[in-house]
Formats: structure tokens, sequence, C-alpha cells
């Protein structure tokens, strides 16, 4: 039973988690939730994988022959298109809420608010 | 803090609970992953199963993950269009003093650049049912290859291509729209949104894979078109706040 990439997967998954909790910086905190998200990636990927097989592209390898998962790197390519557009889209409120504070401390801008 | 501690304890019980439920690595198949990997070349005549899954097999949610880019892109510009207007006054000349021109390495290296990596994109964008690529990979490229003219160019002709950005933002749109189309062509010639409606051609030949290589283009445009309206717009900000 082998489950280490498993287990970086939940590991990218946690220092991810603990970045966004901690986090004292706008910036900072967008940088922890890629790493959430690469934790998935990690994760899809291993899940497809199979010891000895190549990648699921015929081109070059006969048919019938040991390949890993297609679907779920299919997906692993949709998450990362979602991230992308996740981060360009925190990243403009990052960019308003700096304007608007002057500051991308979240206490910060709560005590600027009161 | 006990809750603090609660959350965490709740949390690592769950992925243990999740990992150990898991197979062992590398040791099974997904009989759904195997039938795909298997069927695309006899059924599809598409040699990059990754591919046949993203345009054909599944490409109703490919449409759906079109539509979260073209959304937050949406998103983006309206965010920091909003301000932008506010300080629209300003004549524009006086954004470009002296120092704000790239070096003259700078310039020949991306002059040198930009037919290489455009032909590269165009490469990747049409190969994607041959070999690894397609149209997200493959628009991305193509976005690099118009920010090499950004990096070359003299800021000032990059102020003029702002004023083109409008371009981008309809590559955005038309590409969005023309994945839609080619699953309205499925709807249309099938009686199926997404079935494959055009003849599948002969394995490893370029236009092999039927509707995919017309789902790819339309995809590497909108890519193409989405990443470069949000490169713009984050680089106005830059201008408009490096003054």
């Amino acid at each position: 039973m082998s489950v280490y990439p498993y287990l970086v997967a939940a590991w990218l998954l946690g220092i991810g988690l603990y970045g966004v909790i901690s986090s004292r910086n706008y910036l900072h905190l967008i940088m922890c939730l890629t790493v959430v998200q690469a934790s998935t990636y990690v994760l899809l990927l291993s899940v497809g994988y199979l010891n000895g097989a190549k990648a699921p592209i015929f081109a070059d390898i006969k048919l019938g022959s040991r390949v890993t998962d297609p679907v779920v790197q299919a997906l692993t390519l949709t998450d990362v298109v979602v991230e992308a557009t996740v981060v360009a889209l925190l990243l403009a409120l990052v960019i308003q809420a700096h304007k608007r504070y002057r500051s991308l401390d979240p206490d910060e801008m709560v005590r600027m608010r009161d | 803090m006990i809750v603090g501690l609660f959350g965490v304890a709740l949390v690592v019980a769950g992925l243990v609970w999740a990992v150990t439920g898991l197979h062992s690595f590398g040791a099974e198949h997904s009989r759904y992953g195997y039938y795909t990997a298997h069927r695309a070349v006899p059924q599809r005549q598409t040699t990059n199963s990754v591919v046949a899954v993203a345009f054909d097999y599944r490409a109703f949610d490919t449409l759906g993950e079109e539509f979260i880019l073209f959304i937050s892109v949406v998103g983006v510009v309206i965010l920091l269009r909003g301000l932008r207007g506010e300080r629209e006054e300003r004549p524009e000349e006086e954004l470009v003093p002296e120092q704000r021109r790239s070096s003259e390495s700078e310039r020949w290296l991306g002059v040198a650049l930009i037919a290489p990596v455009t032909i590269l994109a165009a490469y990747i964008v049409t190969h994607g049912q041959l070999t690894p690529g397609g149209g997200f990979q493959g628009g991305v490229i193509l976005m690099g290859a118009i920010a090499f003219v950004f990096l070359g160019g003299e800021w000032l002709i990059l102020l003029r291509l702002r004023r083109g950005a409008r371009w981008a933002e309809i590559a955005d749109a038309a590409g969005a729209a023309g994945f839609a189309m080619v699953g309205f062509g499925g709807l249309i010639g099938l009686g199926a949104f997404f079935a494959n409606f055009i003849p599948s051609g002969t394995a490893g030949s370029l236009l092999s894979g039927g509707m995919i290589p017309l789902a790819n283009l339309a995809v590497g445009v909108e890519v193409a078109g989405a990443t470069l309206t949000v490169l713009s717009e984050l680089l106005d900000q830059r201008l408009l706040s490096g003054r």
C-alpha cells in the first residue's frame, strides 16, 4: 500500500490552509490559495497514475498499452484554468482594496473602516 | 483555541479517512479512464486521449470552464476599469517618461522572439488532437508572443496597444461563442449538444478528430484574448500608479 503521493497532496493542502488562515497580507493569502489548489493537482494526477504506464497519447505507442488515466488529466487541465482565472479576479480585488485603504493587511482595513 | 484545535483535528481526521480510502498509488486502473483512453483512437481518430476527453467526451464540462474564464475576465475588467475612468484626464504622453523605455537588447530580443513563439502557439493549438497540447496551452503561448510585443516595443506603442485591448476582448468573446457554436453544430447535425458532427478523418493526420480541432481553435482564441485582456488591465494599473 503506497500512499506517499496522497500524503504530499494532504501536506500541500495543510500548509496552504495554514498560510491562508495566518496570512496578514492579501497578496500572500492569494499565493497560499494557489498552494491549496496545487494539492488538488497532485491528488488528481496521483489517483490516475499507474505503475509503469505511459502518457495516454497514442501518437507513438501502441493501442492497448498500459497508460495512465486521461480523465483525471483533463480534469487537472480544467483545474489549472480555473485557478488562473480565480487568481486574476482576486488580484483585481486586491488592487482595488489597496487603492481604497492603502494597505494589504486585513486587520488594518477593518481598523480603517471603523 | 479549543474550537480551533477541534477544527484542525476534524480536518486531519477527514484527510486520514479520505487517503486510506483511496486505492494504493499506481496499482489500479479506473475502468472509465481505461475505456476512454482506448476508445479515443478507434472512435474519434484522436491520438491524444486527454484532448478527446476535454473537447469531445466531456466537452460540456469544458464549456462551463470556458464560461468561468470568460466571466472572471469580465469581472477583472469591471473591477479595474471603474477606477481608471476617474483618472483618464491625464494626457498620455506624461505617462511615458524617458526611463520607461525598454533597453535596446530587450527590444531586439522581444522582436526576435515574436515570430517563433507565434508559430509555436499555432503548432500547439492545431496539433492538440495528435500530441500533448491544445487550445488552452496554445492560447497562453500566443498571449506570450503578444507579450513580447509589449516587452520589445516602446512604451508609447504599448499605450497604443492598450487601445487595441478591445481586440483582445473581442477575441475572448468570439472564442467563447465559437466553442458554444461547435456544441450547437452537434445539436443541429446529430441532435445532441456537442455530438461530434464532423467526420473523424484518419488518426495521426492534422484534420483528424472531427470537431476537436475546431473546438481547440475556438478555445485557443478565447484563452489568448482572455489572458491578454487581464494582462493589459493589470499593466494599465501599473502605468497609472507608477507615476
